[in-house]
């Protein structure tokens, strides 16, 4: 999903949203329509078509994207729906190497000749740029495949699943959040299917199938009198799945303090939780600023893995490519030549994984046609590795590409963006309970809230959903206007403990965005619930 | 081709809307030619060149509309998004919300297309990226930067007789310089309708030598400071304010624009009396469309006078609920300041901090629109009129309103983004913690 799309949903504009405006998202569809494929044969043809433009006009390499991109938006306020919509984007991007410099091109005119002008239009591209261009890229050599195929191990079809079971479900979650005392409610399922072609000229045709799914909602209480309001949003987490991450077990709630959910969700009894917090956090008490250790929840930690670990351990970032947007990073190639760059304490191992099954970063193959698989970025605290695509392989010793390139569209260029990246959980055995018995003076925090890192994410501040006092091992109450501020290093070093397995939750970021032009990306961060000792917070009270 | 004349969409929508047989119809045809380069490390990274066309109808019986768009533009195909709009208006929800269409309206042209910055080619983004690489690789230094531009053309009719055309070229470029060393960095960012008014090579040239200017800098207690916001510095601030001017968010009690008890705070003074902000899209140096998607005019609104808060955004719907006229938000914002330079504003200040930009801004706390984020590329400190040394970065928890509050001095407004601000001075703003980023 393009994040413009996401944040026209899910950012001011879904309070206004109306029918007619979501033209903006492509073509509504019926579902039924696009759901097969487009004829791999056919596209085999095109993709040879324009690897073969691409070749006569000087090409030293180019790869064809054909893409079809379907999403599916339910929005709803309290009582009322808001906008349905299918939505298609299909068309295709040639990128081509030329001269020693990449040139992109892309079409939505979808036939022969089109896209063999789109491949042209690519050299040219690259040609006008090789005029200004410095060092060649060097591009780590990659097999062919063949032709092969990779699919979302979904159980249900989300776009199978009629419009109007959707619609109840997020009407019940809204009606359920006001019984239980919201003012506000809203709530949205987002479902995503990227039917992508690839092919090269290193001799690979594959054709994927990419399923994403995103329930979440927003509940807001209001006190007239004090003029105060607060809001809870979803403790669900957007996944690489089918409609059956709707269906929660049993075993997919994990008790405490606030059901939380793994694997699975149900919306309808966070809906509850969520009023009842909300209700809670109008009348809770603001917190006294000052070092506390802090039990970061999964539902909360994802989020500060991913900005604090996952963007600095990128590597387009670490050499400079993304320091005109995003920025660049602390961790300079020198720390992980070093092998002793002490990133966190020797608890914190982080792995590196695109095949992880149910996570939104899980494909078969890259944007780029590697094979994706799984590596250590932080070992036994130390940094040991980064995430590459082909272009930079070479830059860190590889022989071959980590199979980190992606991109949002047909109509947008292939770059580096994040694999999941997860804090493995502890090897001994620790229960959330028993952390929190030995916590002295402690805040336990649920769900993300607000977040905001430095350019070379060092300095970092999280909020949360829901914060909760911790005075000699137990929890006493709910508070306030709680933010954590600290030093990407020094946080790492000060974590002292990580539940076992049986705590270990995915969250992620359903719009990661980076690149200019902007692209989205989706991405998982699983971790257990975890401590880190003595950390800086602030109270985030003000009057105006 | 993907850019229209105006009597090529109209001639393009006058067909679609002979198709429909809904009881009101609405149509939006769009297109857009552009292209870009990406440089990082002086050197290309990505460039590209896209072009698109979009026709979306909406049409609807009742309350219940549905939308279809398409790409392909032969009759059948314009036939079949009718259709298909019709039939998913038959499907769709009753939208209680829904309000019956404009009639025809009298739209000014705004002046927002330039032909030199229309006929940009691949080679034009070349050159001008090469003018950046220069400075940068003269000075022995790294740039980083993006150039796009991009032709677009807006059109709507709709089955009540109501058509607006609009045609507007950008072009935008921003680039960040750093040392070697990566002990400095500067930054510059500017966007024009007129490609005439870019220079890459100038804009460049100020970015290397912040890159220069704030190398080694010096860590300084985190506090309460005077600070002199550049344009761009103050504009990240307040873009998160003005999105907060939107009534229905007031009325239902969830914004920074909310009463206590209930209502809003229209009319109240929520700001220092020195500050007063409209938008026009008419401004030849901000100009944008004047019309809105569903056929509202935008014309000049004074959102705040005197500190006064004089407007907020109504949708029509809203209006519609209040009894109050609709007011459209427009992004051509104007915040007036006066005759002073950035330079004047240092010389004035006795001791304060020079921030450039500021970076990874989030909302903490929506009912005191209470913000966080940090400073980037270029710091400094400033004692007795002039710059003193580089500072290490500061992250900040502050309020625009509570910024707004404490105005010293405004200077002269200059283009930020789509709008003019102007530097500004502010006492008490409040820096959190010291970040180690360059």
């Amino acid at each position: 999903m393009k994040r413009k799309d996401f944040l026209y949903l899910s950012g001011m504009g879904m309070g206004a949203l109306l029918l007619p405006d979501l033209s903006a998202f492509g073509n509504p569809i019926d579902p039924l329509q696009a759901l097969e494929g487009v004829d791999v044969k056919i596209k085999k043809e095109l993709a040879d078509v324009a690897l073969n433009a691409a070749k006569s006009k000087g090409a030293s390499y180019a790869d064809i994207r054909i893409g079809r991109y379907l999403n599916q938006f339910v929005a709803t306020r309290e009582k009322r729906v808001q906008g349905v919509a299918n939505t298609e984007s299909y068309g295709i991007g040639v990128r081509v190497l030329a001269n020693g410099c990449w040139g992109f091109a892309a079409t939505n005119k979808v036939t022969k000749e089109d896209v063999a002008k789109a491949a042209e239009q690519a050299v040219a591209v690259a040609k006008a740029n090789a005029k200004i261009q410095g060092e060649p890229v060097q591009l780590a050599p990659q097999k062919g495949f063949g032709e092969v195929s990779w699919k979302t191990p979904i159980e249900i079809n989300a776009f199978e699943v009629p419009v109007k079971e959707k619609v109840d479900l997020l009407l019940n979650v809204n009606d359920i959040a006001m019984q239980n005392g919201a003012s506000f409610v809203n709530s949205v399922i987002f479902a995503v299917n990227e039917q992508k072609y690839f092919a090269s000229t290193d001799g690979s045709y594959i054709d994927q199938d990419v399923h994403r799914i995103y329930p979440s909602f927003n509940v807001t209480r209001i006190d007239r009198e004090s003029g105060k309001f607060q809001t809870r949003s979803a403790l669900s987490s957007p996944m690489g799945m089918g409609y059956e991450y709707m269906n929660a077990r049993p075993e997919d709630k994990v008790q405490g303090v606030v059901t939380r959910y793994k694997g699975r969700y149900d919306m309808l009894e966070d809906a509850k939780s969520a009023a009842l917090n909300a209700s809670e956090k109008v009348k809770a008490k603001s917190v006294e600023p000052g070092k506390y250790d802090l039990v970061l929840d999964p539902s909360h930690l994802w989020l500060t893995i991913h900005e604090s670990v996952g963007h600095p351990t990128e590597l387009d970032r670490v050499l400079g490519y993304e320091a005109n947007y995003a920025g660049t990073s602390f961790l300079t190639l020198d720390k992980w030549k070093s092998k002793k760059f002490k990133f966190g304490s020797d608890k914190v191992n982080v792995i590196a994984d695109k095949t992880q099954v149910g996570s939104l970063g899980a494909v078969g193959y890259d944007d780029e046609g590697v094979k994706c698989k799984k590596w250590d970025i932080i070992k036994d605290g130390i940094l040991v590795n980064y995430q590459a695509i082909r272009d930079q392989a070479h830059i860190i010793g590889l022989t071959e590409s980590q199979g980190c390139c992606y991109s949002q569209g047909w109509d947008d260029v292939q770059f580096q963006r994040m694999p999941n990246i997860s804090l493995q959980a502890g090897k001994e055995k620790l229960s959330v309970d028993d952390m929190i018995k030995n916590v002295e003076k402690g805040i336990y925090i649920i769900g993300n809230g607000s977040f905001s890192i430095d350019q070379q994410r060092y300095n970092f501040q999280f909020g949360g959903q829901t914060f909760y006092e911790i005075k000699n091992g137990k929890i006493v109450g709910m508070l306030n206007d709680v933010a954590y501020q600290s030093n990407t290093q020094e946080f790492w070093n000060s974590c002292s403990a990580i539940c076992d397995q049986s705590d270990y939750r995915l969250g992620g970021s359903f719009n990661d965005g980076k690149g200019q032009p902007s692209q989205s990306s989706a991405v998982s961060h699983g971790s257990a619930t975890t401590r880190f000792n003595g950390v800086n917070v602030i109270n985030t009270a003000r009057k105006i | 081709m993907a850019i229209l004349s105006k009597e090529e969409a109209q001639a393009i929508l006058k067909k679609v809307l002979s198709f429909s047989k809904a009881e009101s119809c609405e149509i939006s045809l769009n297109g857009s030619d552009g292209g870009n380069i990406r440089y990082a490390r002086n050197a290309v990274s990505t460039a590209g060149q896209i072009s698109v066309m979009d026709l979306a109808v909406s049409s609807t019986f009742g309350k219940k509309t549905g939308t279809a768009t398409i790409n392909e533009f032969d009759d059948a195909s314009l036939q079949k998004v009718v259709k298909r709009s019709e039939e998913l208006a038959m499907l769709a929800p009753e939208n209680p919300e829904f309000m019956p269409l404009l009639g025809p309206q009298d739209f000014q042209e705004s002046p927002t297309y330039n032909e030199n910055t229309a006929a940009m080619t691949p080679d034009t983004r070349a050159e001008m990226v090469g003018k950046s690489l220069q400075v940068s690789k003269a000075a022995n230094l790294e740039a980083a930067g993006f150039l796009e531009n991009a032709t677009r053309f807006d059109s709507v009719m709709n089955s009540k007789g109501l058509f607006a055309y609009n045609k507007r070229t950008n072009v935008s470029f921003s680039v960040t310089v750093r040392n070697q060393a990566g002990t400095g960095s500067g930054y510059i960012e500017q966007q024009f309708n007129d490609l005439a008014k870019m220079d890459t090579l100038a804009l460049s040239k100020i970015a290397a030598s912040k890159a220069n200017g704030s190398a080694g800098a010096k860590a300084i207690e985190p506090g309460k400071y005077t600070v002199i916001l550049e344009p761009l510095a103050a504009s990240d601030m307040l873009g998160n304010m003005f999105r907060g001017f939107d009534a229905r968010s007031a009325d239902e009690g969830r914004s920074f624009m909310s009463k206590k008890g209930g209502g809003t705070r229209l009319g109240e003074q929520l700001f220092s009396e020195n500050v007063n902000i409209y938008s026009d899209p008419m401004n030849p140096e901000v100009p944008s469309a004047t019309w809105t998607d569903d056929g509202l005019k935008v014309k000049r609104t004074q959102w705040v006078e005197k500190g006064v808060v004089k407007n907020l955004a109504y949708s029509r719907y809203w209006a519609g609920q209040k009894g109050v006229e609709p007011v459209p938000f427009n992004r051509s914002i104007v915040m007036e300041g006066g005759t002073q330079s950035l330079e004047d504003l240092i010389k004035s200040t006795e001791k304060g901090i020079l921030v450039t930009r500021f970076w990874y801004i989030r909302s903490v706390d929506p009912q005191t629109l209470l913000l966080t984020g940090l400073t980037r590329d270029g710091t400094f400190y400033i004692e007795n009129g002039e710059i003193k040394f580089p500072v290490k970065n500061f992250r900040f928890n502050e309020s625009p309103v509570i910024m707004l509050n404490n105005v010293e001095a405004l200077g002269k407004p200059v283009r930020t983004g789509s709008g003019m601000i102007p530097p500004m001075k502010i006492r008490d703003f409040t820096f959190t913690s010291l970040s180690d980023a360059v």
